[in-house]
């Protein structure tokens, strides 16, 4: 089990020094001096090579990539020339466009990526799994029909289109909700759930069609299994038969699916944070690509990829804990 | 009609039972127009190939085809129930308390899910009243009565922690839990080695003994039907074909295919009849030599020896028969043999080469000497191509160019294996598992071999098309004075076909020698125990070696295991 | 224990049940396919979408418009360039109206946007199902270190966030390359991990199953029993894949031309033109309504031919053999092409 542990954390950390070896070589690739976009369009020649001086720029690419990661584990010092700029662990760099730390922006912004990822979850799994669970017991009915039919649709239907034509037709024609702005929970908590309502309902409804597909095939499935019927063979009930052992066996995949989709959210739901104009990470990062503002757009790419590993992790723990049969080995 | 024999006297009535399976339109008939009936604390067997219907009959029993699409015709009464009239909540009741029904896949069987003690609970506290806690400690009581070792500790285990006759210890035992009067084994031994197959019949035998409950045994195995049952019927294509006494029906069959069917269950316990029993050119040239052969394979970081140091040698025109149980390692034996795998230390020496380490290059000229028949007649065959083309296959590895020279020689070598030459542009699923089978012969000759191994070639087949196989494959030996390794978990076969035999248990060879010493007059106590394990047709001499295995010593450790 | 080559006796017909079709499969399959009504609506859905895509210039050609004249006359400047008339403008000029703010003709505009959505996606998967099948085989055939180092590779592409990575890319690419080969590459050479994991999976299964020994023996060499063997089993799992891909990678392609990193104007995506509706909304509802409903019928109809075919193509769906014991992967989720699915 510790092993176990241990050797995916390990693959896990080789998974994000791939990614940041990447990213961080993207950050040359990129048209532009860094200098120069660090420092600002009125920057004089003189000014952007005292900022390269800063920053380093002018070292080796490997020199400066080991900069960056010492930053990370151990947090670095940026020398303005008359001052010293101390950046804490886990340091990612300032942002060229607002100077400030890029992990403190990070931080900022996930409060409104961790309301819209909960809510979002709990409709997946209320809306999602219940949908899944109807049609796979009543079976041949007209209701399994429709939620196929739903369901489909939904799998169909990308997440900003669902989104517009939520907006469309309660913002605009039926005029429920105002459009939807982001009001942080501790300033009222009350307005925060009503502006989050949307974007809650046009993530949870996109993913529902995910969760519903899982939760009929492995309903299903488990209903087809002998075990089953061993105890339909021994007179226990069918509510019995369905509640205790053919839902035990839906549980492990959707956990797992669950832990993913969270870890992905909370790296940004790009889309559903664009569309609503969410100041979460994925907002950050979309901003960051139309600003240049190249160590925001590393930073988030790493702890997107962090989230995204770490609930890979979490997934397989959780499954394993949920179906006893998986040995860690 | 009112019935003429008071209904509590009898535990089952099946009369003029017809089950139809409907699918994509069309209706195959899986029982038709059965009847028989069972007395309260008595045995019936049902025996019959696959495809018989025997399992649908089981099923229709306690009402398991309700709700299926399947369509039930006829009258089934289980214990004073009308099945097929019982409402839902009446047929619950007769499901586990009257009649309990033990599986063939006692893993599948088992929700992995929960404890085994928990499930066994379960089922007891629908039939009773019980509280959570009384119906632990039953089952604890009834795992214990079925020979689960440090039971109430067991309970607490899930299925996949169990072995293969633990599992199936834990199936009886919840059958047990409501105390019913009527046990309804489906090929409950099946899936299960020989031995610990003789371990489960002995506790059905003593829990019928000591509880008076009636057992309808549904099994493909003859003897294990002789071995258990006081009354027999044999089924073919969905109807009865003879019923009757077990001594009766067994010793004097009256019915055509109830005599072909025994006389292809092969036997321990009657005189070798070979084809071939005539004596060998003795002692021919030694062809295939193995001396400490072992294979290792990795398990994470640790390596498990499958064979370990296994010396043997085949004689030119001779049988080498391999027994073993599973996990015995003869597999992976047999395909070091002809270096499918390569050992992992050992040497193997064909007609004076080493070529136990050889590389693929200098085994070339030996390749197409060494064959191999596989055991699954669905895997062996590429279902993509067409079985003259896979039989084709050694003649172009070989280099042959000729289009109308090989397939007149693959039609040939079809025509030799008993299929119609003209069926070579067929594809693998439209033949049966004894045609796919033949079809592994033909290709295996193409080669022109001098050695086949044979691994478990007739084990996944009805025992009637599997002595035809072997009858073949007796006759293409001596036709062709092939050398074969046979290998087979079933000892009756073995003994059927070998000249030599070797025992084999967890890599190494046990016990080795000619039939007559192995089977006459074993001298290791594990052959002396696979032995006593093997079913026997005759009813009397059953349960003479029952007691004989009581008095065999068990060897340490085993009880657990199994 | 288990996995022991050593088969148990009696597992014989368990050890039956593998994911091979039968031969005559590929003409079961696809009368199975022709046989289901909504495979049928589906093909004829997309077909009808590429014969429009493709004819696209010649269509434009017979309204009489095309895809970037601004038409200034025909936006209520007064209104902030809401198109003038009914249902976002339509008239006999332009038959399904025209672009608020600029007056484009959108009919033309919808076309040619499928031509780019239809291109991405199409390409897009024939990179990734190239890449897939050549790992995945290298890594089932090769020795133990080559799949080992392959593996990881693999686990490494599928563990990393697509769509972040994907935003972040197209961002630093100068702006001269040419946008449609951008998203086709960035997508097909980030996102072939689950082809290859199939593919290699697959090709373990294949590999263990007694008519490759039979070849083998047979003196056929590694490349004959590859080709012969192997290679004609592979089709199924990945057509069956690569169905699942394509309506994933379409929908990629507009959720990257909707956050404004994809294709760039003056080339029309489906995508984009969602983007800037979201401006639109409230004052032209056909400005959303046309290029999402084409972008929900097309992908629904991929999904459903996908679906069709995985049907067709899976022996299961026959009922004729019940293909192995489930869940072979730890994470069901982790061979779920789903999973990248932008949200």
């Amino acid at each position: 089990m510790t092993r176990y542990l241990l050797k995916r954390l390990g693959g896990a950390v080789l998974v994000l020094l791939v990614l940041s070896v990447v990213i961080y070589g993207l950050f040359y690739l990129a048209p532009g001096d860094p200098a120069r976009l660090a420092c600002g369009e009125r920057c004089s020649t003189q000014q952007v090579a005292q900022v390269r001086e800063q920053l380093g720029l002018g070292d080796p690419v490997y020199t400066q990539y080991a900069h960056f990661l010492r930053g990370i584990v151990a947090g670095r010092d940026y020398s303005t020339g008359t001052a010293l700029l101390h950046c804490d662990a886990p340091c990612l760099g300032f942002s060229y466009q607002t100077d400030q730390q890029v992990t403190s922006l990070i931080l900022d912004r996930l409060p409104a990526t961790l309301s819209l990822a909960l809510g979002a979850m709990v409709i997946w799994l209320v809306i999602g799994v219940g949908t899944g669970l109807l049609s796979a017991l009543r079976r041949g009915g007209i209701t399994e029909r429709a939620l196929t039919v739903l369901t489909l649709a939904g799998t169909g239907t990308p997440v900003f289109i669902l989104g517009l034509l939520l907006l469309m037709l309660v913002c605009a024609y039926l005029q429920w909700l105002p459009f939807p702005t982001y009001v942080p929970f501790t300033d009222d908590p009350e307005q925060w759930a009503w502006n989050m309502l949307l974007p809650w309902l046009t993530l949870g409804l996109f993913e529902s069609a995910k969760y519903a597909r899982l939760t009929r095939s492995s309903t299903l499935e488990t209903l087809a299994e002998d075990h089953i019927r061993t105890f339909r063979a021994y007179g226990v009930g069918e509510r019995a038969v369905v509640g205790r052992h053919a839902l035990r066996g839906a549980v492990p995949p959707v956990i797992a699916l669950s832990a993913l989709d969270f870890g992905s959210v909370m790296g940004g739901a790009v889309l559903t944070e664009s569309l609503f104009n969410i100041p979460g990470i994925g907002k950050s990062l979309i901003d960051g690509v139309r600003e240049i503002d190249l160590p925001v757009v590393v930073g988030v790419v790493l702890v997107t990829g962090t989230a995204v590993v770490v609930a890979n992790v979490v997934a397989d723990l959780l499954y394993a804990a949920a179906d006893r049969r998986v040995a860690l080995l | 009609m009112t019935p003429v024999i008071p209904v509590t006297e009898q535990l089952i009535e099946v009369e003029d039972l017809t089950v139809d399976f409907v699918s994509g339109g069309e209706t195959v008939r899986a029982v038709d127009g059965l009847s028989f009936s069972l007395a309260a604390g008595r045995a019936i067997g049902l025996v019959g190939e696959s495809g018989s219907g025997k399992s649908t009959v089981a099923g229709a029993l306690l009402g398991l085809h309700r709700g299926t699409g399947a369509r039930v015709g006829g009258a089934v009464r289980v214990g004073g129930t009308d099945v097929g009239t019982a409402s839902d909540r009446e047929l619950r009741a007769l499901r586990g308390a009257v009649a309990a029904m033990v599986f063939q896949d006692p893993l599948s069987s088992l929700d992995p899910y929960y404890a085994v003690g928990d499930q066994i609970a379960e089922v007891y506290r629908v039939h009773t009243d019980a509280t959570r806690r009384a119906a632990r400690a039953r089952a604890v009581e009834v795992l214990d009565r079925v020979g689960i070792p440090d039971a109430a500790r067991r309970a607490h285990a899930r299925p996949h922690e169990f072995s293969g006759g633990m599992r199936q210890r834990t199936l009886i035992a919840m059958a047990l839990a409501c105390e019913p009067r009527l046990l309804i084994a489906d090929e409950p031994t099946t899936a299960l080695d020989v031995t610990v197959q003789a371990q489960i019949l002995d506790l059905l035998h003593d829990l019928r003994a000591e509880t008076g409950m009636g057992l309808l045994l549904v099994t493909h195995d003859v003897g294990v039907a002789a071995e258990s049952v006081d009354e027999v019927l044999v089924m073919r294509h969905g109807r009865e074909v003879e019923r009757g006494p077990v001594a009766e029906v067994l010793g004097a069959p009256k019915r055509t295919y109830t005599r072909t069917l025994l006389s292809s269950v092969p036997r321990v316990d009657t005189p070798v009849a070979r084809a071939a029993a005539q004596p060998r050119p003795a002692a021919g040239e030694v062809l295939l030599e193995a001396v400490g052969l072992r294979r290792e394979f990795r398990r994470g970081r640790r390596s498990v020896a499958a064979v370990d140091g296994v010396s043997l040698t085949v004689g030119a025109g001779e049988t080498l028969g391999v027994v073993g149980e599973s996990g015995s390692g003869k597999t992976t034996l047999g395909r070091m043999l002809v270096r499918l795998l390569d050992p992992t230390d050992g040497r193997l020496r064909y007609r004076g080469a080493e070529i136990a380490a050889a590389s693929e290059k200098e085994l070339r000229p030996h390749r197409r000497e060494l064959q191999m028949i596989f055991q699954d007649p669905v895997a062996s065959l590429n279902p993509r191509r067409s079985v003259g083309e896979s039989v084709a296959d050694p003649l172009r590895a070989a280099g042959a160019a000729d289009e109308e020279r090989i397939v007149a020689r693959v039609r040939e070598l079809l025509e030799r294996v008993g299929l119609d030459p003209d069926r070579y542009d067929r594809y693998p699923h439209e033949f049966s598992g004894g045609q796919r089978q033949r079809v592994g012969i033909a290709r295996a000759l193409a080669a022109e071999p001098r050695l086949i191994v044979c691994d478990e070639p007739v084990s996944a087949l009805d025992v009637t098309t599997q002595a035809q196989v072997v009858a073949l494959l007796a006759e293409l030996q001596r036709e062709l004075g092939l050398a074969l390794v046979f290998i087979a978990h079933d000892l009756a076969v073995v003994r059927q076909v070998s000249d030599r035999v070797a025992v084999m248990r967890d890599g190494r060879i046990v016990e080795q020698g000619t039939v007559e010493e192995v089977y006459g007059a074993p001298s290791d106590p594990y052959t002396r125990r696979l032995l006593a394990a093997v079913p026997v047709l005759d009813p009397v001499l059953a349960a003479a070696r029952r007691s004989a295995r009581k008095a065999l010593p068990e060897p340490a450790g085993n009880v657990v295991a199994v | 224990m288990t996995t022991l080559p050593d088969l148990p006796a009696s597992g014989a017909k368990a050890g039956a049940a593998v994911a091979v079709p039968a031969a005559s499969d590929a003409r079961q399959a696809w009368r199975r396919l022709r046989g289901r009504r909504s495979a049928v609506v589906a093909a004829g859905v997309l077909g009808l979408l590429v014969v429009l895509a493709l004819a696209a210039p010649l269509l434009a050609a017979v309204e009489g418009q095309d895809a970037n004249t601004y038409h200034d006359a025909l936006v209520d400047s007064a209104r902030g360039g809401v198109p003038i008339g009914s249902f976002g403008g339509v008239s006999g000029d332009h038959w399904l109206g025209v672009e608020p703010g600029t007056g484009r003709d959108l009919f033309v505009r919808l076309l040619y946007g499928a031509r780019v959505s239809l291109l991405v996606a199409a390409g897009a998967t024939v990179v990734q199902v190239l890449i897939g099948v050549a790992v995945g085989l290298a890594s089932g055939l090769g020795n133990r270190l080559l799949d080992a180092v392959l593996s990881r590779f693999t686990d490494v592409m599928i563990a990393l966030p697509m769509l972040v990575l994907a935003i972040a890319l197209t961002a630093v690419v100068p702006n001269d390359f040419p946008r449609p080969l951008l998203l086709i590459l960035v997508i097909g050479l980030l996102d072939w991990g689950g082809t290859s994991r199939i593919v290699r999976a697959q090709t373990l299964t294949l590999k263990q199953l007694d008519f490759v020994a039979a070849a083998r023996l047979a003196g056929s060499g590694r490349w004959r029993v590859a080709r012969r063997e192997l290679l004609p089993s592979l089709a199924a799992p990945v057509i069956t894949y690569a169905a699942i891909l394509l309506p994933m990678n379409m929908v990629l392609e507009a959720s990257l031309s909707f956050l404004g990193v994809g294709v760039k104007p003056p080339t029309p995506s489906w995508g984009q033109m969602l983007s800037s509706a979201q401006t639109w909304f409230r004052a032209d509802p056909m400005y959303v309504l046309l290029p999402a409903g084409l972008l929900f019928v097309t992908v629904l109809a991929f999904t459903v031919l996908g679906d069709a075919v995985r049907a067709a193509l899976d022996p299961r769906e026959a009922g004729r053999l019940r293909v192995g014991r489930r869940r072979t992967s730890r994470t069901p989720a982790a061979a779920d092409p789903s999973k990248d699915i932008s949200s």
